[in-house]
């Protein structure tokens, strides 16, 4: 899922300059390109929107109560007084550790870069390169980095703590991209104000870059939540699939997560699990879109133009 | 690195503060370094742990056999380890993934970037990237349960797609990847300076040769970004091809409409059994993945170097 880049500049308005000119000269060349460009939006969203539509549908029947005070079963049988409520609450569990864990690291690090670092130096570009890398490595190597260093490695086994880990690890450079472009957003004179009133640097970050930047922050961050709960592929080479019919109490507790339990109800057969899991699908779009709405929303409405 | 280091940024405190530096200032300053310290240990660590199981693996099968042989059977009696089966997989997922992407996304990215009128632009361009977020194992759902069941009602000839097939898995791929590419094309186009749209309207050019003459070739390097980001997505997905995309690995299938084993699918499906830590199967998923490493590797430098070329030109 890529991060939406924060674009904080007033864009030239191209559909303005033209429009005089091309109105009396649409000549069906012109008219055609026009239509099969908006085509192109109209089919990949509406699509989309068709698909998710469904969903929707086809997981009706079970959204109710059920899917949050019930548990999986991995019985057909006592499929209908099945939910998700374990899934939900480990997906919670996770994220909220993911949360404590991620975004000190994601932000403290970005304020190192945008800062704190010379970026002539080999180590701070270094440094960069290996973030903007990082951004991009598949999440299933994540997977892999949690099964043969963190669980293995370090003992720390198939847990809540070893998944939480492994997503704070993938969206780590979300945070940071996002959190770095927020602090650049902040002009120069600001920080040169708060100088010649005889701030230090680190007052000058915490007490003038930071606030400033909160938006932009909060938008990246909420973003990189979102796209942690709705990961399955680390957490699959985690050893997550199983039917696990209790919340995890601890750090060291076994787990089940939302998209994992979707996994695990699509690999059965039977349609009783196919419905079971529109709903379960359901219930994880409406947190993610949820938390990817208000995310746009911060970016959109509160972020400072300067 | 030295916590110590002098730096250009603050040129304009360092001199104020030179004679009365606070311990706060330089604690918080190792703070902030150990942070970013975090993201190099996660390389490190992947590095690491991709390595040493990857040379076990090579002690007992050779580098020649993996990369030239036909058939990937692990989880069988007689075992081969040849990861072209596996490759081949992706490649195909990809490409019908980026049939569809690139065209649409790029489609998109010119009318909001050169049609839509603002207004529309401003409520298209956040529901773009809401949908960007859609979880992946979504798409592997719908793969499997909607557009497959439409796709063979609809095939033509008797011999239609199987359960799961490589054409479906890379259908939704493309479905997933659209938002992608055409947010990042549309910021690439709209960073193309005004003027240069001017120009052309000046010498009497239509809309239409000013988008696909000026605009794209401008913000070139800007959607070959997106395209290779998009192929990055496609090639390192795994949740729609391990749901829809099917498991063969003992040969490979150049038909799309059959399913076969991509890499991802490969490590997903043998990691979610019990393997024996240390055998060569458990090896194997990590030989593969130090692979699926080099290649996205690969195709992110390729994707760096075209970001920095945009930003440097119009920023």
């Amino acid at each position: 899922m890529s991060t939406p880049t924060i674009t904080t500049e007033t864009r030239p308005d191209p559909s303005a300059s033209g429009n005089a000119l091309t109105q009396r000269r649409s000549r069906p060349g012109e008219v055609a390109f026009r239509l099969a460009m908006q085509a192109c939006l109209l089919i990949a969203f509406g699509v989309l929107a068709a698909l998710l539509t469904w969903v929707l549908v086809k997981g009706w029947n079970r959204l109710d109560s059920r899917l949050w005070t019930e548990m999986p079963t991995g019985l057909v049988s006592r499929l209908d007084g099945a939910g998700v409520q374990s899934a939900l609450v480990g997906t919670l569990w996770i994220i909220s550790l993911v949360a404590l864990i991620c975004l000190p690291i994601g932000i403290l690090s970005a304020i190192y870069l945008e800062e704190y670092a010379d970026n002539t130096r080999w180590y701070n570009r270094l440094l960069e390169l290996n973030i903007q890398n990082l951004a991009g490595v598949p999440s299933i190597i994540f997977g892999i980095l949690g099964l043969g260093i963190i669980a293995r490695a370090l003992g720390l086994g198939f847990t809540v703590i070893t998944a939480a880990i492994v997503l704070s690890l993938l969206v780590l450079p979300v945070v940071i991209i996002a959190t770095r472009e927020a602090i650049r957003a902040v002009p120069q004179s600001i920080r040169h104000a708060s100088y010649a009133l005889g701030a230090t640097k680190w007052q000058t970050v915490s007490r003038q870059v930071l606030p400033s930047a909160v938006p932009g922050i909060a938008t990246g961050s909420i973003l990189a939540l979102s796209r942690a709960i709705g990961e399955a592929a680390p957490l699959i080479v985690l050893g997550a699939v199983t039917f696990i019919t209790f919340n995890p109490d601890g750090l060291d507790s076994g787990y089940t997560a939302l998209p994992i339990q979707i996994y695990t109800f699509i690999t059965r057969s039977q349609s009783e699990y196919t419905e079971l899991a529109a709903g379960a699908i359901v219930l994880l779009l409406a947190i993610v879109l949820a938390m990817n709405s208000i995310a746009i929303f911060v970016r959109n409405r509160f972020e400072k133009r300067w | 690195m030295s916590t110590s280091t002098s730096n250009a940024g603050s040129a304009a405190g360092s001199a104020l503060r030179r004679g009365r530096r606070r311990p706060v200032d330089s604690t918080v300053k190792v703070l902030l370094v150990a942070a970013a310290l975090v993201s190099v240990a996660t390389t490190i660590g992947i590095v690491i742990a991709l390595v040493q199981p990857t040379i076990g693996f090579f002690q007992q099968v050779s580098v020649v056999e993996f990369i030239t042989g036909t058939s990937w059977t692990p989880t069988f009696a007689q075992k081969a380890y040849g990861v072209l089966p596996l490759v081949a997989a992706t490649l195909t997922v990809t490409g019908v993934a980026l049939t569809i992407a690139v065209p649409l996304g790029l489609g998109s990215a010119i009318y909001l970037s050169e049609y839509a009128n603002p207004r529309t632009r401003k409520v298209l361009k956040p529901i773009i990237e809401l949908l960007a977020g859609v979880p992946t194992v979504v798409y592997g759902f719908v793969a499997l349960f909607a557009l497959n069941p439409l796709l063979q009602k609809w095939w033509p000839t008797d011999n239609g797609p199987a359960f799961q097939n490589l054409l479906i898995a890379g259908i939704a791929m493309g479905i997933m990847i659209v938002p992608t590419i055409a947010s990042i094309s549309e910021d690439s186009m709209a960073a193309v300076p005004r003027s240069l749209r001017e120009g052309a309207y000046a010498l009497a050019s239509t809309k239409m040769q000013v988008s696909t003459r000026v605009v794209v070739p401008a913000a070139m390097s800007g959607i070959v970004a997106a395209v290779v980001l998009g192929i990055s997505r496609a090639v390192g997905e795994t949740m729609i091809v391990t749901i829809a995309g099917g498991l063969t690995s003992d040969r490979i299938v150049l038909n799309p409409l059959e399913g076969a084993a991509t890499m991802t699918a490969f490590i997903a499906n043998i990691s979610s059994g019990d393997i024996p830590v240390g055998s060569l199967d458990y090896d194997s998923v990590f030989a593969v993945g130090a692979l699926l490493f080099l290649i996205t590797f690969a195709l992110n430098a390729v994707s760096i170097r075209m970001v920095r070329r945009f930003r440097e030109v119009y920023e």
